[in-house]
């Protein structure tokens, strides 16, 4: 597979990455590469073969019972945070 | 307007409903879901998406999930799948939400509404998955910059979702209806449209009557009452067929309905072409349901709206409609039957339908009340009934014995003895009021005996008025019907 | 005796037997990291205040008589794990300011345990690399020769073993991070099966291929450790409700009649030179001890580089999702709007390898490609579980390299991403299966060590473990040190 420019911006775009132009190049060529590397499985027979999304097979979820066990800790949870205004975080405006 | 004849225009709505499911903990974390706490106090790790936490689902969530799908005779998934759903968005921790997508726990159901005209349509269920609900955006006191509450994120939401089936505004009133009172019978959501626990995004397009295709379709978001989506759900039916009259095209957008203003605008933030890359979520494994659970779940059924309305036409001779207003909550309905009971039983439930129904439901209303609050018990309310029965009172003045009742929280004996309500029924005592009447009024009587009929109303009311309403009624129309007739 | 060179099992044991006290302990691998770190770049913080209070909290509890196995033994976390109070970064730009509000469940466990933590490690930037090249925070150089790279990710854990800068590390391996640095610095190293160890705390590289294991001298350190760590959290979805065996009462289990499986898509092509015959002799040590060699076949291997390379992208894509410049880690200055204030501080907080990595995986999963790369990945994943199995059947280990060649030198692969993935070719199939696997030292290629790959059934960690403790008991590769750190 190769991927064209505007490809890629479509991808950085879709993953919200700022991508530079000279990283742009860099980027095209090595997604092509790695894409091109992985397409070896195009080959491979899965006729009928169920796709495997974890790794051990036969485990099935566990459900918690419902039952509050936090407490309000939003201090020192906002400790991390960039940009906070009565306890909330702030962002540029987000228009719906 | 009348939507489904419009100009040759058919309208295609499908719903799709999200129920806030109402457990103590969110789906995915022990956080608290209570509504209206401090903002990000209710948002614990997991809830805020940082590194390294991990979800563990809420029992409770699977088993409201599995109440609905057994209720909407719903083929309940022995194995269903999470999957992640992955977009930006400030109210989205982790970047995307946790929802279901090509196995969801609920599948194939259906409910049925009545319409106008009595008939019964049958408005199928596609599914219905459990996802996380994402968080708040608020814009006020914040300049060039919004704030983010996450109180809400992660608390767990049934999405259900109907086929395009619903042809007018009005059928999917009548659809959201039904899972509204379902889902409160079910005590899996609250309901509560203004808090937010009950949403509705409805896809609406239109079409030329006979047309084999759906035409393109618009989602509305952002309608938070029963009135509000069926204005925005005729507003974008009005402007679609505008468009398309106007050799136009509909645009696959999603808009907002701005009930201000009575109209839906495209949203800007959802114009680009949406790519959500689901798959399976790799931090939970597939929710696999034994039968016996399933059992388990269907044994806490309750009656449902449908059984119900049913049974209180055939045990209360109620008429459909009747018994749909009664039924249309699980809290009314109870209250209902317990004053049927404590009036002595099915002769008492027409009587009792009217009241619950009529004078009761209504200074519910008028005084924002819930059943829990309310001010006149239904002991107390078949207490009243006994003596419009028992001819102590007349229905007329039960009415005020009623709000009396309401106002003190007293019986209606209490009130009837205290206020001198009893109804007269001594014959003299009405004689005399009808013989002073009639000689108060010399020339109204001569006209009527002149011929003019509709001079009887006159005399019921003077003649009611002179006993302060006191008297029997019928008695009253029967002696004075003989009085004026034989002089 | 100098204190450093010994294994964790011998500093137990001299600290049970009051040779040392802890701070005592904790305080001689203060010094040495002191003197050492800054031409490693193996720790990339150090906690000697935390190391000093747990130091004298574990020789308190040995005086009450409370001590474990474990009590008082220093050790170091890789910086993927969340540490309550202490900077996480994760080797990331993006999380260079991060505290970490809580310990992850390994932490919380080793920390009850009794150990004494000593800092954090280096590694490539959200455990996406073989070299630790990808470091926001630099390189770390190999002990056994300073312009190799020690592998990656788990790079800083390997090195400070290596270099005894502390006893033992923790490692996450999701495609042989911490078999691929064992190898290259010659210790030894268990990446657990999968669902053994919570990775609740963990930061998430790709969640379906995670495990947090050990990193230590010996098989017997591993054994140690890995009792400490493993068993089921609730917090942890994907953890294993499952009891976990004595691993160190079964370390004693006879090789005699174990089948050992030589994978014939391992030693077909590419393998040559010092490693193939290190490995080779390795073979015949294991027929000496009463192993039975056979060959087996999984012929979906060749499929799982390819296959890794679209699943850990595609997980790695929406785990990274999180990091957006609002609630923590790295915020581009002044954002015009929203979409600025995603792009850029991702832009800026991710390194060139992340963002290939999460660019790679929003393709392989977008409208239009997700049959074509994820849903084929994921099939050739059970035919690749499925072959495993079928091998399992027959045999009771399977034995092979851990790595095609040993540490290369800094700089020599970073331009090319395939031939940089092409490390990992022995290791991925272990973590796409879900399956437990080892790297033990077998020998030394010139100056530097070569590793020996043992992998294991599901829940097999004993028979593995036993198998590589017998391995180290009549040879001594293992207790090899870097001149410049012994």
């Amino acid at each position: 597979m190769s991927l064209t420019r505007k490809d890629v911006e479509g991808i950085a775009h879709l993953a919200r990455l700022e991508i530079t132009d000279a990283e742009m190049s860099v980027y095209t060529d090595s997604l092509s590469k790695i894409l091109s590397f992985v397409e070896q499985l195009g080959a491979a027979d899965t006729g009928s073969i169920e796709p495997m999304a974890h790794p051990l097979e036969g485990e099935s979820q566990r459900l918690r019972p419902d039952e509050v066990t936090e407490t309000d800790q939003h201090e020192k949870y906002q400790s991390n945070a960039p940009a906070v205004a009565s306890a909330l975080y702030v962002v540029p405006k987000v228009i719906e | 307007m009348n939507e489904t004849t419009e100009a040759g225009w058919e309208v295609v709505i499908g719903l799709e409903i999200h129920a806030q499911l109402a457990t103590r903990s969110k789906i995915f974390s022990g956080s608290a879901t209570a509504y209206g706490a401090a903002p990000n106090s209710q948002a614990n790790l997991v809830d805020l998406g940082y590194p390294g936490v991990l979800p563990v689902l809420n029992r409770e969530a699977v088993r409201m999930a599995v109440k609905f799908g057994l209720a909407t005779g719903s083929t309940v998934a022995e194995r269903s799948v999470f999957a992640r759903k992955n977009y930006f968005y400030p109210d989205l921790p982790k970047g995307y939400q946790i929802s279901q997508y090509e196995r969801p726990i609920v599948e194939d159901g259906s409910l049925e509404i009545m319409l106008d005209d009595g008939t019964k349509k049958t408005i199928g269920i596609t599914r219905a998955h459990l996802e996380e609900d994402a968080g708040k955006s608020l814009h006020e006191g914040l300049k060039n910059a919004s704030g983010i509450d996450l109180n809400r994120a992660g608390t767990p939401l049934l999405e259900i979702v109907s086929e395009p089936d619903l042809r007018s505004a009005k059928e999917a009133i009548a659809y959201l209806k039904k899972v509204h009172t379902l889902v409160r019978y079910l005590e899996i959501c609250d309901g509560n449209m203004q808090e937010g626990s009950f949403r509705c995004d409805a896809n609406v397009s239109v079409r030329r009557f006979g047309a084999a295709k759906f035409g393109t379709r618009c989602e509305i978001k952002n309608v938070n009452s029963f009135r509000f989506v069926e204005k925005a759900i005729n507003y974008e039916v009005a402007r679609q067929i505008d468009v398309l009259e106007g050799g136009g095209t509909i645009r696959q957008e999603t808009r907002l309905y701005d009930s201000a203003k009575d109209e839906t605008r495209s949203m800007r933030s959802k114009e680009e072409a949406n790519d959500y890359r689901y798959f399976p979520d790799p931090d939970l494994l597939p929710v696999v349901l034994e039968p016996a659970f399933i059992e388990t779940v269907r044994a806490t059924l309750p009656e449902l709206p449908d059984e119900k309305a049913a049974r209180f036409i055939r045990d209360y001779a109620l008429s459909a409609y009747d018994a749909a207003v009664l039924t249309s909550s699980r809290e009314l309905a109870s209250f209902y039957e317990s004053v049927v009971a404590a009036a002595g039983g099915a002769a008492s439930a027409k009587l009792a339908a009217n009241w619950v129904m009529g004078d009761f439901s209504g200074a519910l209303n008028r005084d924002g009340l819930e059943i829990a609050g309310a001010r006149v018990t239904a002991e107390g309310l078949a207490g009243l009934m006994a003596r419009i029965q028992d001819n102590t009172i007349s229905g007329k003045i039960a009415k005020d014995v009623f709000e009396l009742m309401w106002a003190d929280r007293a019986t209606a004996d209490a009130v009837i003895e205290a206020n001198g309500l009893r109804q007269i029924t001594d014959t003299s005592a009405i004689e005399a009021a009808i013989d002073a009447v009639l000689a108060a009024n010399p020339g109204q009587l001569a006209e009527y005996r002149s011929g003019k009929d509709r001079l009887f109303g006159f005399f019921v009311g003077q003649s009611m008025k002179a006993t302060q309403g006191k008297a029997n009624p019928a008695q009253l129309n029967e002696l004075l019907k003989k009085k004026l007739d034989n002089p | 005796m100098t204190i450093h060179t010994r294994s964790v099992a011998e500093l137990a044991a001299g600290l049970a037997r009051k040779e040392f006290s802890a701070v005592e302990l904790a305080e001689h691998f203060l010094a040495r990291i002191e003197r050492s770190n800054s031409a490693l770049n193996a720790y990339v913080t150090v906690t000697p205040e935390r190391a000093l209070a747990d130091a004298r909290a574990a020789d308190e509890a040995r005086a009450r008589g409370a001590a474990g196995p474990l009590t008082g033994v220093p050790l170091a976390h890789k910086d993927i794990f969340c540490t309550d109070g202490v900077r996480t970064a994760c080797g990331s730009k993006m999380l260079e300011n991060f505290v970490a509000p809580y310990d992850a469940t390994v932490v919380e466990r080793l920390h009850a345990a009794g150990t004494v933590m000593l800092g954090k490690t280096n590694m490539d930037e959200f455990a996406m690399g073989s070299s630790n090249e990808t470091s926001h925070f630099g390189p770390v150089r190999n002990p056994w020769d300073l312009d190799r790279v020690p592998g990656g990710s788990s790079g800083g854990s390997a090195a400070v073993v290596a270099a005894r800068l502390a006893p033992v590390a923790t490692g996450t391996d999701t495609g042989g991070s911490i078999r691929q640095p064992a190898a290259l610095v010659g210790i030894s190293g268990i990446k657990p099966t999968y669902g053994r160890v919570s990775r609740y705390g963990m930061i998430a590289f790709a969640s379906s291929l995670d495990q947090a294991g050990i990193m230590a001298p010996s098989a017997e350190d591993c054994a140690l450790l890995l009792q400490a760590m493993a068993g089921f959290d609730a917090r942890d979805s994907t953890s294993v409700d499952r009891p976990v065996p004595d691993y160190v009462a079964e370390l004693g289990a006879p090789l005699q009649g174990v089948r050992i499986g030589l994978l014939k898509e391992f030693f077909a092509h590419g393998l040559e030179g010092p490693t193939a015959t290190l490995v080779q002799a390795a073979i015949d040590e294991y027929r000496r001890l009463g192993a039975e060699i056979v060959e087996v076949s999984c012929p979906s291997l060749p499929l799982s580089v390819p296959t890794y390379y679209v699943v850990a992208p595609a997980e790695c894509s929406s785990n990274l999702s999180r990091f957006d410049g609002v609630r923590f880690g790295h915020r581009c200055k002044d954002p015009r709007d929203l979409m600025d204030l995603y792009k850029r501080s991702r832009g800026e907080g991710f390194g060139a390898e992340v963002k290939r990595r999460i660019m790679t995986g929003t393709y392989v999963l977008s409208a239009g490609y997700y049959d074509a790369y994820y849903l084929k990945a994921q099939k050739c994943r059970s035919l690749i579980s499925a072959d495993f199995k079928r091998a399992f059947a027959e045999v009771d280990l399977l034995l092979g390299p851990t790595s095609p060649s040993p540490a290369f030198a800094i700089g020599a692969k970073v331009d090319d991403p395939i031939t940089m993935y092409l490390n990992d070719i022995y290791t991925i199939g272990a973590n796409l299966a879900g399956l437990p696997a080892m790297s033990i030292p077998c020998g030394f290629d010139g100056a530097l060590p070569v590793g020996l790959q043992l992998i294991g059934p599901h829940f097999g960690e004993s028979r593995l473990l036993s198998a590589a403790h017998a391995y180290q008991g009549v040879t001594d590769f293992h207790r090899r040190i870097p001149a410049a750190y012994a």
